[in-house]
């Protein structure tokens, strides 16, 4: 069984597995279950400053998006940070720190933007023996408005700013959790790594409406008849959460960066997936709310079977995916495949043929008997087929071979060339 | 009063052989529906396939997907609409259809997975879920002022007197039994359409208006087809299969033998079923629904011994697989490849003799190889014929053959098509739209 123990800037935990900061990381009773069910780490609920505990709405905290059989896709919450005492907070983080030496227990923080609260925090937090701080710059609801989390994460200069002070008061190692509430991860990431930051982690939640109810007209989750955005999370922000952990992975400024990968991690292929492109480990949330802590059991032996299988270790799994991240225009434009239906697969339902006669390339052919064919003079490659299909590997794409006729364009498969050099490109400079 | 102290062990023909409490259960939903959550599971494995070949299995061209995405999305009532406005008799097909060998034999999840998608049970979802609202969703047009007799109270006479009352036509609807609903009334298993839904369903489809329903009135006794084309605009005939066939072995008139659909019918009518007696050996002759419809009822009743025997294989049974498997699992034996040679008795039947049949190109030949089973009660479900048709009108293979001027004809009676349920709603509502096309002259 492959090592999965980890050592994320100088953290050690038994497994790449957290739990992030979120409501299961709220209280020692919930956190030692977790360790218990085998959580090689945690991020512990983000603490606020000193002083009177924040409130919680008292109605309903989450909204949620279903699949089929209500299977759970995405989820979006209202709750604001910790609303317990800190003193109690930090008598339960030590306690369970000294208990569990072997996992991770990082804490996140967030206290107003100026220098007095960090430093006061940080020396708050300072014997409880956790191995690292998380600045929550993140949450895009409730504290937001306080001009805290992701009023914070929008702003670079705020996160150099912020990132220096928690260097300078704290020689723990230090993660800045960023928002994808912005239209570039970069600036963001680039602004923690030039205040200091040992890493970043991301993808905090997505300002979102789940859905409205339609008699009372209210926004979900409903508060007295109102609703409020609240934060988006779950298997539906997955693919978000992957481009921006490769955008910073792949950026010539960023890259190296240690990056904390969060957002709908859910199976261990989807922590396989961020660590591939380029994360030193993955934090989840969701996943357990749904299902219980006992889901890491899966991921532990799912991802070990993979290193096995592959003869990687753990390290040379991570960010081996971005090299081949790269931006459109670097794609080969003299890659063509085309797709094959199998006919042996296929249960005739004609969603391929639907989807392609009435929303894209007109190039599946369908017979009095429901024999549906690939028109290869029509077939642009665009994949939709293949999504749509129900059956798992009844539509493939089969690649033309360099010197093939394309029946689509009438010409030959060329070699590698890209918009770079097309000659349609009005910028484009002669191939090197 | 003495208590009742009958078995299924007690000798002959005799009522209540089983607790009073058994008959509730026994003769319950056989199939029970599905709840909301259950039916949104069921619905959301619907591929909404492109041209999909559930419909076009549908006799009645229901556009499957489409209701079932109505499901999904929460608007049963829509649901319903799409199916009742190409089937007025949804409800009972979605209980009475073999969909194993209609709409869902052709879902592409039966081909993926040899599990279709749950058509007939969501059918019923929609449909109940519907009419519990109770409101006819169906408005008449304006009326025309054309007069339409439809003979027969059956699913295709009542589906072209609805379509007919959409179009604003007045329809008379005569029935020679003492309800409507033809076989869904009187000719199905209890069990298939239990509490009263068959009459439910008359009674709701009726909602529309501008039909009148004359019971006890018979065909060629109490009014003529001439008299009916000269009163009426245009003449239905809806008439079913009022013939039984014969066994034609020796003992046939023995006391407790009997026609199936006779005994069917009257367990339907039955208010209280510890009343209605049912032999200790039953034995059922035919291959089709009928005859299982008869053998599990038996048994259901308290038969101790059960056995349907049927002259071919089992590939020949009409009755549907799924028929077979509920037959088998009640506890009914089911013989293939023999047949009846003659009813043992004095005066009662006691047991019929059975010689073993090959069926070969020459057609079915007996053996001389023969057994016997014991028989105090005797089915004869071999099938039904055409009877009390009016003289003057064409037959085709014992079938009345397609319309003639003002008279049209659907259903059982009709040639052509599977005697369904679902194939005379089809015949029924097809009739109404050629009579009303030739009535405003469309």
């Amino acid at each position: 069984m492959a090592d999965l123990s980890a050592n994320f800037i100088g953290i050690k935990s038994p497994n790449p597995f957290w739990l992030a900061s979120a409501p299961p990381t709220d209280k020692k009773y919930n956190v030692e279950r977790a360790f218990e069910a085998g959580w090689g780490g945690v991020v512990w609920k983000t603490l606020g400053s000193e002083g009177p505990p924040i409130v919680n709405v008292s109605g309903p905290r989450y909204g949620a998006i279903w699949g089929a059989d209500r299977r759970l896709l995405g989820l979006n919450n209202i709750e604001l940070i910790t609303d317990r005492p800190l003193e109690v907070n930090l008598q339960e983080i030590k306690e369970v720190k000294r208990k569990w030496k072997d996992r991770a227990l990082v804490i996140s923080l967030m206290v107003p933007c100026e220098e007095t609260y960090w430093k006061d925090i940080l020396k708050a937090i300072e014997d409880t023996e956790a191995d690292g701080v998380e600045l929550n710059f993140g949450c895009p609801h409730g504290m937001a408005e306080r001009g805290m989390g992701s009023a914070v994460g929008q702003v670079p200069e705020y996160i150099e700013m912020v990132t220096r002070w928690v260097k300078q008061y704290s020689r723990m190692p230090c993660i800045v959790k960023l928002t994808p509430n912005v239209t570039s991860i970069l600036p963001p990431a680039m602004a923690a790594k030039r205040g200091g930051a040992d890493a970043v982690s991301l993808i905090n939640t997505i300002k979102s409406i789940t859905n409205v109810d339609l008699d009372s007209f209210s926004p979900f989750p409903m508060i007295d008849g109102k609703g409020s955005h609240g934060g988006y999370c779950g298997p539906a922000v997955k693919p978000i959460a992957l481009n921006m952990t490769g955008e910073i992975a792949r950026h010539q400024e960023t890259r190296g960066l240690p990056i904390s990968g969060i957002g709908g991690v859910t199976t261990w292929r989807d922590a396989a997936e961020f660590m591939a492109m380029g994360a030193g480990n993955v934090q989840v949330c969701t996943a357990a709310m749904t299902y219980g802590f006992k889901i890491v059991q899966e991921m532990i032996s799912g991802l070990s079977q993979y290193l096995d299988e592959k003869q990687m270790s753990l390290n040379d799994l991570i960010g081996r995916a971005v090299p081949n991240f790269v931006e459109w225009q670097h794609l080969n434009l003299n890659y063509v495949t085309k797709a094959v239906i199998n006919q042996d697969d296929c249960i005739k339902c004609g969603r391929c043929y639907a989807a392609c006669e009435d929303t894209s390339h007109q190039a599946i052919a369908m017979s009095e008997d429901r024999t549906f064919t690939v028109k290869d003079d029509e077939c642009v490659a665009c994949n939709l087929c293949v999504n749509v299909c129900p059956v798992d590997n009844c539509i493939t794409m089969k690649t033309l071979p360099e010197g093939a006729l394309d029946e689509r364009t009438g010409r030959k498969v060329g070699t590698y060339a890209n918009w770079t050099t097309h000659p349609n490109n009005p910028s484009a400079h002669a191939a090197e | 009063m003495r208590p009742m102290t009958n078995s299924p062990l007690t000798p002959g023909i005799v009522p209540g052989r089983l607790p009073a409490a058994a008959y509730a259960s026994n003769f319950g939903d056989h199939e029970p529906a599905l709840d909301a959550h259950e039916a949104r599971v069921a619905a959301d494995r619907c591929y909404f396939c492109h041209d999909a070949p559930c419909i076009t299995a549908c006799p009645t061209d229901i556009d499957i997907p489409l209701f079932i995405r109505q499901i999904a999305t929460g608007t049963p009532e829509a649901a319903a609409q799409t199916i009742w406005s190409q089937n007025i008799l949804g409800g009972m097909c979605a209980r009475v259809c073999p969909t194993e060998t209609l709409c869902e034999q052709a879902c592409v999840r039966e081909t993926a997975e040899g599990k279709p998608v749950e058509i007939g049970r969501l059918q019923r979802f929609a449909t109940d879920h519907a009419m519990a609202k109770g409101k006819q969703p169906f408005k008449r047009a304006a009326r025309t002022g054309k007069r339409v007799a439809v003979v027969g109270a059956g699913p295709a006479g009542l589906a072209c007197a609805h379509r007919l009352a959409v179009h604003g036509h007045d329809v008379v609807v005569l029935e020679r039994r003492a309800k409507a609903g033809g076989l869904n009334e009187y000719g199905i298993a209890s069990y298939k359409a239990a509490g009263g839904f068959a009459a439910r369903e008359v009674e709701w489809l009726l909602e529309i208006g501008g039909i009148e329903v004359r019971t006890g009135v018979e065909l060629g006794r109490d009014v003529t087809l001439d008299q009916l084309k000269a009163e009426y605009d245009a003449v239905f005939l809806g008439i079913g299969l009022a013939g039984v066939n014969a066994l034609r072995a020796a003992g046939e008139e023995l006391e407790g033998v009997r026609n199936a659909v006779d005994f069917i019918a009257e367990l339907r009518q039955s208010t209280d079923l510890s009343k209605l007696p049912v032999g200790r050996d039953v034995v059922v002759i035919g291959g089709g629904m009928t005859a299982v419809d008869a053998a599990v009822q038996s048994k259901l009743l308290g038969a101790e011994n059960v056995t349907i025997v049927y002259r071919r294989g089992q590939d020949k049974m009409s009755a549907s697989g799924h028929e077979q498997d509920h037959a088998v699992q009640t506890g009914v034996r089911i013989i293939h490849n023999a047949a009846p040679v003659r009813v043992i008795g004095n005066g009662k039947a006691e047991a019929v003799e059975f010689a073993y049949t090959q069926d070969g190109p020459g057609g079915l030949k007996l053996s001389s190889e023969t057994f016997t089973l014991k028989a105090d009660q005797v089915f004869k479900a071999i099938g039904q014929t055409l009877a009390g048709q009016p003289k003057d009108l064409p037959v085709d293979g014992g079938k009345l053959a397609g319309a003639q001027a003002t008279v049209w004809v659907g259903g059982d009676c009709a040639a052509g098509g599977e005697d369904l349920t679902v194939t005379a709603v089809a015949e029924g509502r097809d009739a109404a739209e050629a009579i009303h096309a030739r009535l405003t002259g469309a």
